[in-house]
């Protein structure tokens, strides 16, 4: 695939940034303000709540992540005006005042002194200013380079490492020359094969860097493990799917980044990058939580291979699920957008997958809904880093 | 050819293949092809080996190291004749 003049339509921003979806999202602040949110949902057609199960008492950095994903997700390109609703005003002003950064339309309420009822009738008349404005909103002709591509796998088994995989990295190592900005993460997800990924970083900064989140990471799961990782890495699927060792899953996780891309840095969690290439995101590798991750550090289109049949989704993130496994591309046929199975019987050549898997990155990139969207998938999962105070 | 692949092995080092397709029986001749050097071999199946589930290739004694991508994913804890199911009750990590 010729992608050197390559174009998509999409939503530009006011800060240059380019979505592939116009979404008018309605973010709680906190666990409290869930109801209200969902209220607003569903008095304004067209608005989408993000309920999720915390915000309280956190502290730290833990409770710097919690800010810079909510204001992460509010600012992603594919978002066109957030409306803010927490328990009280201050944390709500200072989640709407980070996304307001990016120009796009915010407001924010609190509901100390309101009370749900009321909160909700304002919140839901500024909803609907949104959604009408946002509606009249236009796709524009962008180049390639203004598309963020994101991936992570999950419910890998065998045929991963095999297929599904090795087509996000070829469909990388096209996107790469072109000044796309990618991401990779999931850094247990590394164990038995971070020095193929340490081989790859651009600079010995980069190397450094990494080494470093993976060797903290290692720390962590060797601090709270029992003996066997309580059959969480490789999970049961992945067992039952035939992997057998985490070495063996990292090694088929690390097809994804191709054979031709390098690391060019290294990002914390749903922190943005400052430019164009293949970024590492030290991460969980629970697949709602990297991908929530993603949407929040602005990436707009998410590659998502599955081997067992991971169903996610994200509500702004639209999560292209693609599968080289024939039995469950059969048995589950309706999460699946990219069928490469035919790579294991020499049907389809590893180009003509990552051709494939970049065919579906245009329609979709261009308005068509994934599986996971149309599904009604909106697993929105907030990272933590420890207890709350 | 291409209709009859019953396993993939990522390299000609590996020990390991992946069996792709459904209903491989203990007896049946199967069909491998490995990828990256693009050549056929032929292994008879030891086992019955659900789709996704591995097949060695080689004989691995105890303690020695499984190869897959040409690289170490383990070590075997018991021993494993070619065409045997290889999986968690003959194969563990050695970093956890």
């Amino acid at each position: 695939m010729d992608l050197s003049k390559a174009t998509f339509r999409g939503y530009r921003r006011e800060n240059g940034r380019v979505g592939v979806r116009n979404h008018v999202i309605v973010l709680p602040v906190d666990d409290l303000s869930n109801a209200a949110s969902q209220a607003v949902e569903h008095n304004v057609k067209g608005v989408m709540a993000l309920p999720h199960p915390y915000g309280r008492l956190q502290f730290g950095a833990d409770l710097e992540l919690h800010f810079r994903t909510l204001i992460g997700t509010g600012s992603n390109p594919n978002v066109a005006a957030v409306v803010v609703i927490g328990i009280e005003d201050q944390w709500a002003k200072k989640v709407a005042d980070g996304i307001a950064e990016t120009g796009k339309p915010v407001a924010f309420f609190g509901i100390e002194q309101h009370g749900d009822h009321d909160t909700i009738m304002r919140a839901s008349k500024k909803a609907r200013e949104f959604v009408q404005w946002a509606s009249e909103l236009e796709r524009v002709q962008c180049p390639l380079k203004d598309l963020w591509v994101s991936t992570k796998c999950g419910e890998s088994d065998t045929t991963s490492g095999c297929g599904a995989n090795p087509t996000v990295g070829n469909a990388f190592d096209k996107l790469y020359p072109h000044g796309v900005t990618m991401v990779f993460g999931e850094t247990t997800e590394l164990t038995g094969g971070e020095h193929l990924v340490a081989a790859r970083c651009r600079t010995e900064d980069v190397r450094r860097k990494f080494q470093h989140v993976f060797d903290r990471y290692q720390e962590v799961v060797n601090r709270h493990k029992t003996s066997d990782l309580s059959d969480s890495q490789p999970t049961k699927g992945n067992i039952v799917g035939g992997l057998t060792t985490i070495e063996e899953k990292a090694l088929g996780n690390i097809q994804k980044i191709g054979r031709k891309c390098m690391v060019d840095g290294v990002l914390d969690k749903a922190e943005t990058p400052t430019g164009p290439g293949l970024w590492f995101m030290d991460s969980s590798s629970a697949a709602a939580e990297m991908v929530t991750l993603c949407a929040a550090a602005g990436y707009a289109v998410h590659f998502f291979p599955t081997g067992q049949g991971n169903v996610i989704g994200n509500p702004i993130l639209p999560v292209i699920k693609l599968c080289a496994n024939p039995r469950t591309v059969r048995t589950m046929s309706e999460h699946i957008d990219v069928d490469v199975s035919g790579l294991l019987r020499k049907e389809m050549s590893p180009d003509q997958a990552g051709d494939a898997l970049l065919e579906c990155m245009f329609r979709t990139a261009n308005g068509r809904l994934t599986a996971a969207e149309a599904l009604g998938h909106r697993e929105f999962v907030l990272t933590r880093l420890y207890e709350s105070a | 050819m291409s209709a009859n692949i019953h396993f993939v092995v990522h390299d000609e080092n590996d020990s390991v293949g992946v069996i792709v397709v459904e209903g491989v029986t203990a007896g049946q001749m199967l069909n491998g092809w490995v990828m990256d050097q693009d050549k056929d071999i032929h292994v008879k199946a030891m086992s019955d080996i659900p789709i996704g589930h591995k097949l060695a290739i080689r004989a691995l004694p105890k303690d020695s190291t499984v190869i897959k991508y040409g690289v170490d994913i383990g070590r075997v804890v018991a021993p494993i004749q070619v065409g045997e199911h290889a999986h968690v009750h003959n194969i563990k990590t050695k970093r956890w």
